[in-house]
């Protein structure tokens, strides 16, 4: 037995121990939903055709997906320098906001042109929204994960009083929302699917946050800072620099999913933008254990559990809010699994003995 | 719009009214924060306690038609969230920030789930006590409307200064928060200690979030929280965990958030959101002011991770 544990040097208890804890809450949710009179095995039948079970369902899975992806890395960057930020849902909102204002200002452009500035707006836009809780952190000493998650209340008021106010389209009558960017300046799907081109910006900017993170001296400075800040003192890095540009990358990430939720979505902007994507990227980041590569298969089951709740709705009779619950459950069940780690002795490499 | 009786006086008369009206959350959350925070442990959660709160104490009132088991029954809520919160942290290296922010999800989602049912049904709610007898002027009348959950707050805020500084009860929850190895050499469990603070500070959190639902606004919906929770997490570090501070904290960001409806009510009605907005703003700018990156903040419990 001990041998899984010598063969991967470790890294098994990193896939066994979240794969746990999962199970965990699937089985709490079971019983919860048994207490309403729901089969829990119809339950889960009909969960996985939901996300997984057919061509339609996975397209809308990693549909969902790719926002995911994207506000993950707000949380998962940060977290390399030991900070806990949960503001990307404000960086998205804002980030969509200032992508429609690009696209608007640049109405007649080439639209491959319109496309790259409104993706540029949004990813400065959300940039410089969490460098916020990132500049306070360091030179006020402002707990950041209190200060981004204020940012996201403060981002949606901005937003509210920008769609119901000055931007809004006189024509929009029940929702209240700005001008459409133009169906010409959309991003549209990847060939022969249904999946938007966000979900490709979602792995690439994944991609090159692994690599930034694992594979530069940036990401190792980063690492270094967040394991002590004090030894990074010592050998004379830049703390300050390294929380600004991370906090930058990590906003202007989220940043990109807003553009991509009005390019590839909504079209414009309006409060359907808070659908909560910023706040299931969170569950995200901690389940991939603010592993940027990981945080790919992890956007993707957690996008098939809200691509099924249409599903559950409509079948089960179960309110919507049935994803929250049971996000909300696998995210402590994940938490209370970090109690495990070392503590399982054939999953440990370092397991002494003969 | 404007009433001719009083013309803009509407505004501060109005803000005051909403602070006291506005800050009960404010203050029970805060309060029971507070009390978590001393014994060295951070619930973010509470957020979700108050939305289940305001759930749990409506669904009760609405069953037995008595607001005031609803409001129990909302304590026993929060405390039931605050027993997961510290179980949780209990466990060798759990994060309790990461548990607060699960909790958050949690609390909110299963309180749309399960309230989903009371979004149209009216229950009682709770009677106010009527301190404007005397004036002839409505909007005095109106803002001197006092419920007696706001009147308990007032008390109980000197009473945890008087029980944290003096009882045994709360010298030892004072141990526990400034030096858990002190504690654990005198002989005291910290988890449980713990365990007792976050739940009675969530017990405190529910009643909060059932003023929302029992009181102001007084009606059970999905937005009935936004952020109060948080804000008065906030509130307790720029209130130096003293509960008296709390209470005038709490005041002062009822009266900010009031500021919206207050303009409304005389015809302002431009930049609305942004001044729903400003209880936020205001901590924030309270949070840059009187935090500093050089020196711990004074009267914070030095156990608490997130001064540290």
């Amino acid at each position: 037995m001990r041998l899984i544990g010598k063969k991967f040097g470790g890294a098994a208890e990193y896939v066994v121990i979240p794969v746990l804890a999962l199970a965990a809450a699937l089985v709490v949710f079971g019983a919860f939903v048994a207490v309403f009179q729901v089969d829990p095995l119809e339950l889960y039948v009909d969960m996985f055709n939901g996300a997984f079970g057919s061509w339609f369902s996975w397209q809308n899975t990693l549909t969902r997906a790719a926002p995911l992806i994207l506000t993950a890395l707000c949380t998962a960057l940060p977290a390399q320098l030991g900070m806990i930020i949960i503001g990307g849902e404000g960086a998205l909102l804002i980030g969509a906001l200032c992508a429609t204002l690009a696209g608007l200002a640049l109405t007649g452009a080439p639209p491959l042109f319109v496309q790259i500035a409104m993706a540029l707006a949004g990813m400065l836009a959300g940039g410089l929204w969490i460098m916020i809780p990132g500049a306070l952190r360091h030179y006020r000493g402002v707990n950041e994960t209190i200060s981004s998650l204020l940012l996201v209340y403060i981002a949606l008021a901005i937003l509210n009083h920008l769609v119901e106010g000055p931007l809004r389209d006189p024509e929009s009558l029940n929702k209240p929302s700005t001008s459409d960017i133009g169906a010409a300046n959309m991003i549209g799907s990847i060939p022969g699917t249904d999946i938007h081109w966000g979900f490709v910006f979602g792995l690439i900017a994944a991609l090159i946050a692994y690599f930034l993170v694992y594979h530069t001296v940036f990401g190792f400075a980063g690492r270094v800072a967040g394991g002590n800040v004090r030894a990074a003192k010592l050998v004379g890095l830049k703390v300050g620099e390294l929380i600004l540009a991370t906090c930058f990358l990590a906003g202007a990430a989220a940043g990109l999913a807003g553009m991509v939720e009005v390019a590839a979505v909504q079209g414009r902007a309006n409060a359907n933008l808070a659908a909560g994507y910023g706040f299931t990227g969170i569950l995200v980041s901690f389940l991939a254990r603010h592993n940027p590569l990981a945080v790919i298969p992890v956007a993707i089951l957690l996008g098939g559990i809200g691509a099924s709740g249409g599903l559950l709705q409509r079948r089960l009779g179960l309110p919507d809010a049935a994803v929250l619950v049971l996000q909300g459950l696998i995210f402590m069940t994940v938490l209370a699994s970090d109690a495990l780690y070392g503590r399982i002795p054939f999953l440990n490499a370092r397991t002494s003995g003969p | 719009m404007i009433d001719p009786a009083i013309g803009w006086w509407g505004v501060p008369v109005a803000v005051l009214g909403g602070a006291i009206r506005v800050s009960t959350p404010f203050l029970f959350v805060s309060l029971g924060e507070c009390i978590t925070e001393r014994s060295g442990r951070i619930n973010l959660g509470l957020e979700g306690t108050l939305v289940m709160g305001a759930m749990c104490g409506y669904a009760t009132s609405y069953l037995t038609h008595s607001p005031w088991l609803g409001v129990l029954a909302a304590g026993g809520a929060g405390a039931a969230m605050g027993a997961v919160h510290a179980t949780l942290c209990g466990l060798p290296k759990v994060n309790d920030i990461a548990v607060g922010i699960a909790l958050m999800l949690f609390g909110t989602g299963l309180a749309f789930y399960l309230g989903k049912p009371l979004i149209e049904p009216t229950a009682p709610i709770l009677p106010a006590i009527d301190f404007g007898w005397w004036s002839t002027v409505p909007q005095v009348h109106a803002a001197l409307k006092i419920n007696a959950l706001f009147l308990i707050g007032v008390i109980l805020a000197p009473l945890l200064v008087w029980a944290l500084r003096t009882t045994r009860w709360g010298m030892t929850l004072r141990t526990v928060g400034e030096s858990a190895d002190a504690a654990l050499a005198m002989g005291y469990s910290i988890n449980a200690i713990r365990l007792q603070a976050t739940v009675l500070g969530g017990f405190l959190g529910g009643i909060g979030g059932s003023f929302l639902s029992l009181y102001y606004p007084g009606s059970w919906n999905e937005g009935l929280s936004s952020g109060q929770g948080i804000t008065a997490v906030a509130l307790v570090i720029f209130a130096r965990w003293n509960p008296m501070w709390c209470f005038w904290a709490s005041l002062l960001f009822g009266g900010a958030a009031a500021l919206g409806p207050a303009l409304q009510s005389v015809g302002v009605s431009q930049g609305y959101h942004l001044f729903n907005a400003a209880p936020y703003i205001l901590t924030l700018v309270i949070m840059i002011l009187t935090c500093s990156p050089r020196r711990t903040l004074s009267g914070a419990p030095a156990e608490l991770s997130i001064t540290k």
